[in-house]
């Protein structure tokens, strides 16, 4: 028997993530530097992982409402209130996910009938365009560029756009270009989407690492939190990706759509991560702070130091990615960070894992030690010095 | 907080070479901020941090809470600076509530860490009482867990 053959042809005919063949590769190897990592090198604070702890001992093992527990959705309501002017209420317009990932995935099953089409900007996080697939729509990427500091602007969405568009995945800032967009670019983007009629699912994950300025977010702005679906977590910010725990708020016709996906599929989030997670809103501002403090002067660091090795970098204002461009080396992204890792011993991700026009750059996580960035880098000059030898 | 004190609390066991990379100066500029530093009682020194447990010859450390009698202008100041020097004295710290100073003291053995709070702290002028407490066991040390070392968390050497 073939079993093969019973696999759904969507399925069959979807690529594998560049980043796990990548992932096999570095797997293999010892004494690496893995600047390949998309999570923070902190873990959960501790208070946070006590507050799960004293749940259990508790006894909360039960299953949760399935869009939540009411004192997360209160919390998160107030968080994103304060923290992001966009007010959501907590009965209806909030559902608790297992991560971004999911809220993203039962956003398309709730929202996409099979063709409709879905507007997204690339180089972006790998699960975009699959996730798309799986519902069947279609995705139009829109790509940015590295001379906008990888910012979404209206014009490309303009040039991208076609008739029938019905979404618009925003992400940032962004994985894996750190790019994000300043207050009058969201402002376009958002006229765009109303004249567009077009729906927005807004995946902020990294607003909190924002370095520069404040983030915007586009819910907040005239008009448009009935026309967005904003989708947040905890996995970044609060260093907690293990956990699996994120939500989305939006208007409650649309919660309540996702809710029924939800609540066939997943039932509800873990109840150690909700208890978690109140304790996150609730206390864990400080902790936040400090860690986003680090991954601000790390990224001094080693944008400097990419500029200053020769491979051109901009300034990421937002996540933990730096994501410069290798193109001087005369090798393309792939080659290049297989020649790194081979002769070196230093794992970046070639820029093509987030679509084809992350072509030319490698994504490097600075959410790592300062001795294990310092000593990267000098391993990256090592290579990149003696690739121009070569030449 | 200055760039380079802000290294110091983040940047682990950076040697000077590796500061003056990260800071974007030379190396001889990082140690002349360090002197300086050092000149404005900023940096006190480093130390390192180790634990005693398993080497035969561990030493007895105590905490002590001393009431002394504050004195007219100089408040606690003179007697705590006193007290300080002595080198059985590791840290010394002025509290509120039922006593004044907290004072950690290292010995080389139990007799050594009495005869000094008998002989030498109780005996000076204006120390009212004493009171001893010998550390037993240490689950922390400036920052540091001794057991139970945070496991090397298997992160994914590569993620989305």
């Amino acid at each position: 028997m073939d079993s093969s053959s019973y696999i759904a042809k969507h399925v069959v005919n979807l690529p594998k993530s560049g980043i796990r063949d990548f992932f096999e590769v570095v797997a293999k190897m010892k004494d690496v530097i893995s600047l390949g990592i998309g999570e923070p090198d902190f873990d959960t604070p501790w208070h946070i992982r006590e507050a799960a702890i004293y749940a259990l001992e508790k006894g909360k093992t039960h299953y949760t409402s399935n869009l939540g527990l009411i004192e997360l959705r209160r919390a998160i309501s107030k968080y994103v209130e304060k923290n992001f002017s966009i007010s959501y209420r907590p009965e209806d317009e909030i559902l608790v996910t297992v991560g971004v990932s999911e809220a993203l995935d039962i956003a398309f099953r709730a929202l996409v009938n099979p063709g409709d089409k879905v507007m997204f900007h690339q180089p972006c996080y790998v699960s975009y365009s699959p996730s798309i697939t799986l519902v069947h729509g279609t995705a139009i990427p829109v790509p940015t560029f590295a001379k906008d500091n990888f910012a979404l602007t209206a014009e490309a969405l303009r040039a991208a756009w076609q008739p029938g568009a019905k979404l618009l995945v925003l992400n940032l800032p962004c994985n894996p270009t750190g790019g994000t967009c300043d207050r009058a670019q969201i402002e376009a983007i958002a006229k765009f989407a109303i004249e567009k009629n077009l729906l927005v699912l807004s995946d902020e994950i990294y607003s909190e690492l924002t370095f520069e300025g404040t983030h915007t977010s586009i819910a907040s702005l005239p008009g448009m939190q009935e026309r967005t679906i904003y989708l947040h977590g905890f996995s970044k910010a609060f260093a907690m990706t293990g956990w699996r725990i994120g939500y989305a708020c939006g208007p409650a016709a649309l919660i309540e759509a996702m809710m029924k996906v939800h609540q066939y599929s997943m039932m509800c989030a873990s109840i150690l991560s909700q208890e978690a997670a109140i304790e996150a809103l609730l206390r864990g501002e400080d902790g936040m702070k400090s860690m986003r403090d680090q991954y601000h002067r790390r990224r001094d660091f080693i944008v400097r130091r990419f500029n200053e090795i020769g491979l051109k970098c901009h300034l990421p204002r937002g996540s933990f990615y730096a994501f410069p461009d290798i193109s001087v080396t005369g090798l393309n992204e792939k080659d290049f960070a297989v020649s790194l890792l081979q002769t070196e011993k230093v794992a970046m991700v070639p820029g093509t894992a987030f679509g084809a026009n992350g072509s030319g750059f490698c994504r490097a996580c600075f959410a790592t030690s300062y001795e294990q960035l310092i000593e990267a880098s000098n391993r990256i000059e090592r290579h990149v010095q003696s690739l121009a030898k070569k030449r | 907080m200055k760039p380079i004190v802000k290294l110091l609390l983040e940047g682990g066991s950076l040697n000077t070479a590796q500061m003056a990379q990260v800071l974007k100066l030379s190396e001889a500029d990082v140690k002349l901020q360090l002197d300086e530093l050092k000149e404005q009682r900023v940096l006190l020194g480093f130390r390192p941090v180790l634990n005693l447990t398993h080497e035969d010859s561990g030493v007895v450390r105590a905490v002590i809470e001393v009431r002394i009698t504050p004195e007219r202008g100089g408040g606690f100041n003179r007697l705590a600076e006193r007290i300080s020097r002595f080198d059985e004295v590791e840290s010394c710290y002025l509290m509120s509530g039922g006593y004044d100073l907290l004072v950690l003291v290292n010995g080389a053995s139990l007799q050594k860490v009495a005869a000094f709070v008998s002989e030498k702290l109780s005996t000076i002028e204006g120390v009212l009482s004493t009171a001893t407490h010998f550390m037993l066991r240490s689950y922390k040390e400036n920052g540091f867990l001794l057991e139970g070392k945070s496991e090397e968390n298997e992160r994914l050497k590569v993620a989305p």
